[in-house]
Parts: structure tokens; C-alpha cells; sequence
């Protein structure tokens, strides 16, 4: 496996740069900015942060083309898409309640072995309705993929040659962040998972939780709801055992060590790791071999840097 | 040695106060848990707090402390409060209402400008100010001839950030839409909002009546030009979403009476409704009690509330407990709910005023619009 750079957000503070020099990347670079969506293959400041030019693959205009050109395919995916949408809503009624469980168990200072274990069966009940929703969707996109691939229609076919041809041609390629969910059906609509799997990837913010194994929703303060983080999807698989969490610093209540704590437990063995201005973790032939400014949510519900034993 | 001054043995309210600390402060009024002292420094034969509490006499005496210039009020305010108010100066038989000289805040209107108490707990949303990481909208202005109004118009589009033709776009009209701007901060409220992914890019018609008495108090003409003229001619212009749910109407007041008799006129044009301290005058028998310039908008009331329809899906709807039309807006929830209408009802500690309306827009707007928070990580 190539070397997979990981980033926090580069709007604001750039370092993309930096991170390509640390880690000895270089060479033509292809971008996919598919979560831009309208602003797709807008790279002006990206190609003036990095000093040259980057050529984007277009998957968003790709796949509007495509969808164009082949409108059966375009029922299928709409299908598709309300299939996930309706499937989301009946996880987020079940886990609302499985949350609200958990979070009074926890909350709760009986130091009894009865209470322990029952917090300790709340956080699985959790674990495995996560587990079964993931389980859910992919069956879903099972059934989508064997219908609907590029080896059953032409203008993915079409399309995906090109791709393949523009990716010969660049050393690593850059997935930038933005809608997670439109980035992600557009690579798996692709079939990009297996074509990047053999070249160097850096991905930052909604690339980074895209590449992941699953891609997990958060924000501890919304303006309304409860802040249940949610389990959205099955990620590319690039890097297993991770769950990123971009914006950490302004979407996570850091502080609140009951929910943090919750959110490590959940989802280890993963390790959740945060993705701010500045963070970066890299992953050469698999191991995580360096990694600056970025946290990792402990089951005692601190943070601790990440790279660092549990 | 100089005697401390001393309140008056009579004093009831003002009883133990700290003296020296009134006595010494340069800021009022002095804000604990329990409520709020005024404090006025000044020769004057009586002070007099003038504020708009429901419930509450409009004018509160203060107290002058012993012989000196000093003069304090005591008011208890529960906590989170925020109150408007200006000082009466009673001096040599003549009356000056004021501005409280001891007092920074203060906030505007299209009347002029009051003092503003923040009771304890309050603070001003984060989100109401100017964000410098928000990018922000435009704002033009475009003329519009309303055949239903039978002459021009003056309308304020707000366009967000990143504006592309590519995308459709939800559209929010707004009755005293520059007075949201002027008072409330709506264009930092959008952008903040936007930039936030709390709502979505959204553009926003801004109209201001000439006569909105009259226009918002359930005209026909005014209905259709917000409902019909205005969207048709932006629809020309902008690339909007053609949904209901994407289309938004909201109003203060009075606006807040037109919006809903907008979409009352002309179901169907908006899936969405904010209704901010909403005139909603009404009798169930006789007649209402309030002032001849409320009967059209009691005739109007009264009709909508015996076949109220389904105006929209979901509407926003709040009212300060320190407004006389608490008991107005909080007779429409019920009715609204059990027409199949999603209601969203907010009370506050706070008055018929623009800071109120600024302060619940985060709620109203991230409610009816949600925006991509959790999915967009940039």
C-alpha cells in the first residue's frame, strides 16, 4: 500500500505543502474535489498554496454527465440515494434512544457492578445498532454496484477509462474536503476505492473521513437536535482502524469528558483522531509513521496526542 | 469625615442596597441574580424608569438618596432578561424622556433609540456579529412595479457568498427587510449563518411597506405582491428552488401578520413561515381591545382562525412574556398544531423589540432551513 497523508482542514491555514515535503512526495498531482460540488475544479488557491498545477478529475461533472446521458442509471442512484436517506432516518430513531440510555448510565454516580455493567451494555447496544446499520448499507450498495457498475454501463465505462488514464499520469492525488456525502458516492460511483489503492493519496477534512473504513457524522452543538453522532457510511477502506474528525476543535465539546468518552468507546477499537488548522498523520505502507498537531479521544474521555500508546 | 449618604428611612424597594456601591459606580443599572438598580446622577426634582414590560407599570419612581444628586431603582428581572427602557427627568415642571447617560447599550429602532438592560445571564449571540472568517453576501437593490400594488417598490436581494448560477437556491422574503438589516444585524445573522453551514446559502428579498399599517394588516394587494410579483421576478434573475419547503416568508409585528395572511391568501407559495411577535389581534365575541388601526387585522384573525387552512408546513413562531401580545401569539400554537402544521414556538424574557427578533433568528432560520452542517467538512 502507497503512503496515505492525512490532513485537517486547509482553508484557513494551509499545509499541504509542508506535508508533501515532510513525507517526500512530489510530481504531477490529480485533485478531486467532487465535495466542492458547483465549485468543482476551482484550484486557484490550491495551485497557488502548492506553487503549480494540479489537474482535477471531475468527478462531480462526471457523474452529472453521466447521469444525463444514461437516465436509467440515474433512477437507480436516485433509488438508491432515498433507500440510504430512508435507512439513516429509522438508525437515527433507534440510536436517539440508545444514546439517551447510555448518556444517563454514564451520568450516573452508583458506583455499583449492576450500574457498571449496565453502562457497559448500553455502549454495545450501541456498537452493535451502529454495526448493523453499516451492515444495512452496504447490502444497499451491494445491490446497486452489481446492477449498476462500470462493467454493466457503458458511460461509466467510458468515463472510468479516463480516469484511469489522467491517474497514470499523476505521482499522488490530493482528495479535498467539503460534502462528505456527495465526495463519497462519487468516488464509489467510480469505483475509485481500487484504483486509488495502488498510489499515494493525501486527503484532507471530508477526503480524510472518505478514505477512512467508516465515515462517522458529528457536531456535539448543533443549533437543533441532540448532537447524536451517527454513522453515515462505509468509507473507501484506505486506512482501517480510524474514525477523522475534522474541525474537532469547534464541532466536539473537547471538554466534556462523559462524551468523549462515549464516542472513544464506541467506536474502538478505531481510533478517533481529530483533524484541525495544522494536523497531519502519515501512513507509509500502513503504519502511521509521523503525525503533528492532532489528538486522539482516550476512553477515559480525555484527549492525548496522537501516536502515543493508549 | 463625610457621612455616607442614606436612603430614605421610607424606602422599601431600595432597602438594603449597597449604597457605596451605587454610589460609586459609573455603569447602570448594577445587574445581579435577583434583578437590576438603576442608577441616575443629576439635579432633578423626580426620576422616573419608563420601560415596556407587560405587567409592569410603564413609569417606576426612583428614589433620591438623602439630600444628594443620587437617585436608584430597584427592579427584580429573572435571569436572561433584556429590557428596554429610557429615564423620565422631571425638572422645573418640564418632563425630558432620555437616553440613560450611565448606560452604553442601547439599541435602535425606527423610532429612535432606548437604554438596554441585560439582566443576569444574558449575553448577546456570538452569531449576531460580524464574523471576519464569514464570507460575506452582497446586497443589491432592484425597483420592482407591483401591478398589485399599483406602483414601485424598492427591493433588497441579499445573495450569499459563492453565489453559482449552477445551484438552486432556497428564497426568504422578508416584510421590513431593511429594518432587519438596520436593527437586527440580519446581513452578519445570514452570513454567520451560512458560513456556519447552520442554514444554506440562501437569497433573501428585502421589502420595506411605505405604509405598513395599512399594507401588512391583511391586504390582498400586499399578499400577492410578496406571494406572486416578487418571487416570479427574482425566479427571472436567480435560479431558485421551485419547492415550497425551500420558500420562506417572515415579518415581525405587523410583518408578521402579513406573512401569515401571505400564505394564507396563496396557499401552497410558502412552505415556510416565521412569525415574529406576531399583532395577531382577535375576539372570540365583540370586539378586540386594542386601537382602531388593529380592526383589519382583527377581521383578518378572526376569518383565519375559523378555517385556518394549511398556510405551510412549518412555521417559526415567538413572543417575548414582556409583550402585550403573549396571550395573542400563544393562542395561535394550538390552533396551528392541530391544523397539521410543524410549529416551533419560543417564548423569551424580552420585549416588542428588533434585539429580540435578532436574537431568536439563529433558532427560526436554522429550524425551517436546515443546513449542511453535518455533512460538509471543508
Amino acid at each position: 500500500m502507497s503512503d496515505v497523508l492525512v490532513l485537517g482542514p486547509q482553508f484557513r491555514a494551509p499545509n499541504l505543502r509542508d506535508a508533501l515535503r515532510q513525507a517526500g512526495l512530489d510530481g504531477p498531482i490529480a485533485t478531486i474535489t467532487a465535495g466542492w460540488q458547483e465549485r468543482e475544479g476551482e484550484l486557484g488557491a490550491l495551485e497557488e498554496h502548492l506553487g503549480g498545477h494540479a489537474r482535477d478529475l471531475r468527478l462531480y461533472a462526471r457523474a452529472e454527465a453521466a447521469f444525463t446521458q444514461d437516465p436509467d442509471l440515474h433512477d437507480a442512484y436516485r433509488r438508491r440515494q432515498n433507500d440510504l436517506r430512508s435507512l439513516q432516518e429509522l438508525y437515527r430513531v433507534r440510536l436517539s434512544h440508545a444514546k439517551a440510555a447510555a448518556r444517563e448510565l454514564i451520568a450516573s454516580d452508583d458506583p455499583s457492578e449492576l450500574t457498571r455493567q449496565a453502562r457497559r451494555s448500553a455502549i454495545a447496544a450501541i456498537r452493535r445498532l451502529d454495526a448493523e446499520h453499516l451492515r444495512a448499507i452496504e447490502r444497499i450498495h451491494a445491490a446497486f454496484d452489481a446492477e449498476w457498475s462500470a462493467q454493466r454501463r457503458p458511460v461509466l465505462a467510458r468515463q472510468l477509462e479516463e480516469l484511469q488514464h489522467l491517474l497514470e499520469q499523476a505521482n499522488l492525488v490530493c482528495i479535498a474536503g467539503g460534502h462528505v456525502a456527495v465526495l463519497l458516492n462519487r468516488l464509489r460511483l467510480f469505483g475509485l476505492g481500487r484504483l486509488l489503492r495502488a498510489r499515494p493519496v493525501v486527503a484532507w477534512s471530508a477526503g480524510a473521513m472518505a478514505i477512512a473504513e467508516r465515515v462517522v457524522l458529528f457536531h456535539d452543538h448543533p443549533p437543533q437536535g441532540a448532537g447524536d453522532a451517527e454513522v453515515f457510511e462505509a468509507g473507501l477502506g484506505l486506512l482501517r482502524g480510524t474514525v477523522f474528525l475534522p474541525h474537532a476543535t469547534t464541532r466536539l465539546a473537547l471538554g466534556d469528558r462523559r462524551r468523549i468518552a462515549l464516542f472513544a468507546r464506541r467506536f474502538s477499537p478505531a481510533e478517533c483522531l481529530t483533524l484541525d488548522d495544522g494536523s497531519r498523520l502519515h501512513w507509509h505502507r500502513g503504519r502511521l509513521q509521523d503525525c503533528s498537531s492532532t489528538l486522539r479521544l482516550t476512553r477515559s474521555g480525555k484527549t492525548a496526542a496522537a501516536g502515543t500508546s493508549r | 469625615m463625610t457621612e455616607r449618604p442614606r436612603l430614605a428611612a421610607s424606602s422599601a424597594t431600595t432597602a438594603g442596597l449597597d449604597i457605596e456601591a451605587v454610589a460609586t459606580t459609573r455603569r447602570s443599572p448594577i445587574v445581579d441574580p435577583g434583578g437590576l438598580t438603576f442608577v441616575y446622577r443629576g439635579d432633578a426634582d423626580a426620576v422616573n424608569l419608563r420601560l415596556w414590560i407587560h405587567g409592569l407599570p410603564a413609569s417606576q419612581p426612583f428614589e433620591r438618596v438623602g439630600e444628594t444628586d443620587l437617585w436608584v431603582l430597584r427592579v427584580e428581572l429573572p435571569g436572561n432578561s433584556r429590557v428596554e427602557y429610557k429615564l423620565e427627568v422631571v425638572r422645573d415642571g418640564r418632563e425630558e424622556w432620555i437616553i440613560d447617560p450611565l448606560n452604553p447599550l442601547q439599541a435602535a429602532d425606527p423610532f429612535g433609540a432606548n437604554s438596554v438592560a441585560q439582566g443576569h445571564g444574558y449575553a448577546r449571540p456570538e452569531w449576531t456579529l460580524r464574523d471576519e472568517h464569514a464570507r460575506p453576501g452582497t446586497l443589491d437593490e432592484l425597483t420592482v412595479h407591483s401591478a398589485a400594488l399599483g406602483d414601485e417598490r424598492h427591493v433588497g436581494v441579499y445573495v450569499p457568498a459563492r453565489f453559482r448560477r449552477t445551484r438552486h437556491y432556497p428564497l426568504l422574503i422578508v416584510h421590513d427587510g431593511f429594518d432587519y438589516l438596520r436593527y437586527a444585524d440580519l446581513r452578519f445573522v445570514l452570513d454567520n449563518l451560512i458560513h456556519r453551514l447552520e442554514i444554506p446559502p440562501l437569497i433573501a428579498a428585502l421589502t420595506q411597506s411605505p405604509d405598513r399599517l395599512e399594507e401588512y394588516a391583511g391586504h390582498d394587494g400586499h399578499a400577492r405582491f410578496v406571494a406572486r410579483e416578487i418571487p416570479e421576478l427574482l425566479q427571472h434573475s436567480f435560479p431558485l428552488h421551485p419547492s415550497p419547503a425551500a420558500r420562506g416568508l417572515m415579518g415581525a409585528s405587523f410583518g408578521a401578520v402579513a406573512s401569515l395572511h401571505a400564505a394564507w391568501r396563496h396557499p401552497g407559495a410558502f412552505g415556510r413561515l416565521v412569525l415574529q411577535s406576531g399583532s395577531f389581534a382577535f375576539s372570540d365575541i365583540g370586539h378586540h381591545r386594542r386601537s382602531a388601526t388593529f380592526d383589519p387585522v382583527a377581521r383578518f384573525v378572526n376569518e383565519f382562525r375559523t378555517r385556518p387552512g394549511r398556510p405551510a408546513e412549518r412555521m417559526y413562531l415567538s413572543c417575548g412574556i414582556y409583550e402585550s401580545l403573549i396571550y395573542e401569539n400563544r393562542s395561535l400554537v394550538p390552533l396551528l398544531r392541530h391544523h397539521g402544521i410543524e410549529v416551533r414556538y419560543e417564548e423569551v424574557r424580552d420585549g416588542h423589540n428588533w434585539e429580540n427578533w435578532r436574537d431568536r433568528l439563529q433558532s427560526a432560520l436554522t429550524w425551517l432551513f436546515p443546513g449542511p452542517l453535518w455533512m460538509i467538512y471543508e
